[in-house]
């Protein structure tokens, strides 16, 4: 302890070493022995990325094999590009890409004002407590997970479920038919995740300028005048952010709750790419044909997001990276 | 004066359609969670027969929560998620933090390298294959260690703890090193008291993921003695909603006489996974817009 102790005091003395902070000047040696607590730190984290995330990237590689279990990655013959060329034009690319954009659209024209509408209204709400009671309420779903959601969807719209009820549409299992099922998916994440995402809404009006609302209410400026013209005008760069990101994801769809709520009868509408990936890869076990279908996905969903963030790097001047 | 009594009544009407609009909008929130709860309770036979919607419970019940709690893959798969959400949030949150405090750091030659390649894992990835095969050749499968590893850091989260680190200010870590401290008495003696905050929205985040979790588990665990909650929920909620069995049969017997009570079963079931995770997220409320707001790739 003494010595660590020395060595501490040695390394934060400001003439000890060169200057400029890490300097290239300064030798390697130098580097570990000043720095060697925070690379000790660093072991365990990078051994977690290379065996987790830098690995599975190399085992890519069955993509373009015959992989079998037997014969392992060494072993296995090469094919070159024939599951991406299988995939691509067999029956289901259409199907899992139409499923997979159309998802995403009814998300995005549905899914993303909804947050945004809810954090005008929480603005607008003047009695604190009430509004801290709605806040909490309008977060709980986002805590229930996702298992008991996809129970509830299905509960809810099975033939005599109550939503069915409510509409009128008794008799009508609504996971049966292809036609509902995007509206069910839709609006079930709306009722998820509406709270949740208005959080970082709510968070940025918190930091609007007072000044403008005085100055508005003097020029005889109402509450509802106000939210058009000071409010919503404070919240366009990050609407304008989330909402080109947004566009960088139209390709990707978690397969969690699809799973959980699609069957047979409506894979039509409901298989998604993730979802195709799974069924072909886990249940079929066609590791090779899955994961070029699962590489196929993530290399769109790079390109897409790379140029959402080019886009709006060039235009709006903010970027993910 | 006529301007101002006009402000005033147009101010009043905005401030009761906003509040209406609002309290509707958590009355959808809180509704389904509602009627489940009035189910729960309710008298099996009523349930049944009942059409549209439940203001209160039909009549009184607790026979859906005595079949539940009799039957013993729910203590099984309480006890094991209990344990998945501890121990793995005790390993996101040590990983977390040793990666985050590393990456606040100033002056170290690799610093730049362990970003990038750090950062470079949240766009780009093996998938869900190649994931799997790798749990199975480590020979993870049907072990607990299959639902800790992977996933051990969440590279967002890691991020936001590594910006609020990057807020402390220097002279509290200055003051630290002249007395001797090194980097391990810095982080747990300063750095993690004085972000505590994160600290908490991390801890609920982790163990909230934890403890909705089920598809590593469907996927790595064929044994049923390691089973999360989640994934008997699953058996029982959605697995037979399509097949052939039913609620009353899984959880209490093949006894056909319990086909009634599926529904009461069902709704206790959602009950008791979902209420503790409900209980615990409104305590640090305030604190979560540092977890979503604080993350930022560029320094």
């Amino acid at each position: 302890m003494i010595s660590t102790g020395k060595a501490a005091v040695d390394a934060a003395g400001p003439q000890a070493r060169p200057k400029g902070k890490g300097g290239s000047s300064e030798s390697w040696a130098k580097d570990f022995s000043r720095n060697r607590y925070i690379y000790i730190m660093m072991i365990p984290v990078i051994l977690y990325y290379i065996l987790f995330h830098y690995v599975p990237m190399g085992g890519l590689v069955i993509a373009f094999q015959d992989y079998t279990p037997m014969k392992g990655f060494l072993g296995s013959s090469f094919v070159g590009f024939k599951h991406f060329a299988d995939y691509l034009t067999g029956p289901y690319a259409q199907r899992t890409i139409v499923n997979t954009v159309m998802i995403n659209l009814y998300q995005l024209v549905l899914g993303f004002p909804a947050p945004i509408i809810l954090a005008l209204l929480l603005n607008e709400v003047k009695f604190k407590r009430y509004k801290a009671v709605n806040q909490t309420i309008s977060y709980m779903p986002h805590f229930v997970s996702v298992v008991v959601v996809a129970g509830l969807i299905i509960n809810f719209v099975k033939s005599d479920g109550i939503v069915t009820q409510l509409l009128g549409m008794t008799g009508t299992n609504l996971l049966a038919k292809p036609e509902y099922y995007r509206m069910v998916y839709t609006l079930s994440g709306i009722w998820k995740n509406v709270g949740w995402g208005s959080i970082i809404y709510l968070a940025t009006l918190s930091n609007a300028d007072p000044n403008l609302y005085e100055a508005a209410a003097l020029d005889g400026a109402g509450r509802f005048k106000q939210l058009l013209h000071v409010t919503l005008p404070t919240l366009v760069p990050i609407i304008t952010i989330q909402l080109i990101m947004r566009m960088g994801n139209m390709m990707s769809e978690g397969y969690e709750k699809t799973l959980l709520i699609y069957n047979p009868l409506i894979y039509e509408k409901a298989d998604i790419i993730s979802s195709y990936v799974y069924r072909r890869g886990l249940e079929n076990m066609e590791y090779s044909f899955a994961s070029a279908v699962g590489m196929f996905n993530s290399l769109v969903n790079l390109m897409l997001l790379w140029f959402a963030n080019w886009f709006s790097k060039t235009f709006v001047k903010e970027s993910l990276w | 004066m006529a301007m101002v009594e006009k402000k005033s009544v147009g101010n009043t009407v905005f401030n009761i359609a906003v509040c209406v609009l609002t309290g509707a909008v958590s009355l959808v929130c809180l509704y389904p969670m509602l009627y489940v709860l009035f189910a729960s309770f309710s008298d099996p036979a009523q349930l049944i027969s009942h059409v549209g919607v439940l203001y209160k419970p039909l009549g009184f019940s607790t026979l859906g929560y005595q079949v539940v709690f009799k039957n013993p893959n729910v203590p099984i798969g309480y006890m094991n998620t209990l344990f998945y959400v501890a121990a793995g949030t005790a390993i996101n949150i040590l990983m977390t933090t040793l990666a985050a405090y590393a990456l606040s750091r100033k002056g170290y030659k690799l610093k730049k390298a362990f970003t990038l390649g750090i950062v470079v894992t949240m766009y780009i990835g093996g998938g869900m294959i190649p994931n799997f095969l790798l749990v199975r050749n480590l020979g993870l499968l049907n072990t607990r260690l299959a639902l800790l590893l992977p996933g051990a850091i969440a590279t967002w989260n890691m991020i936001v703890m590594r910006t609020a680190f990057n807020a402390i200010p220097a002279s509290l870590e200055e003051s630290a090193k002249i007395d001797g401290a090194n980097d391990f008495v810095i982080l747990f003696r300063i750095f993690i008291p004085v972000a505590k905050a994160t600290l908490a929205v991390m801890v609920l985040y982790y163990s909230v993921g934890h403890w909705n979790a089920w598809f590593n588990a469907m996927i790595y665990l064929k044994k049923r003695e390691l089973w999360p909650l989640q994934l008997f929920l699953r058996e029982i909620l959605v697995a037979n909603s399509s097949g052939g069995n039913t609620a009353g049969s899984v959880i209490a017997s093949a006894d056909s006489d319990f086909n009634y009570l599926d529904e009461v079963i069902k709704y206790a079931l959602i009950i008791i996974s979902t209420v503790p995770i409900l209980c615990f997220y409104p305590f640090i409320q305030k604190y979560f817009n540092k977890g979503v707001m604080m993350g930022s790739l560029k320094e």
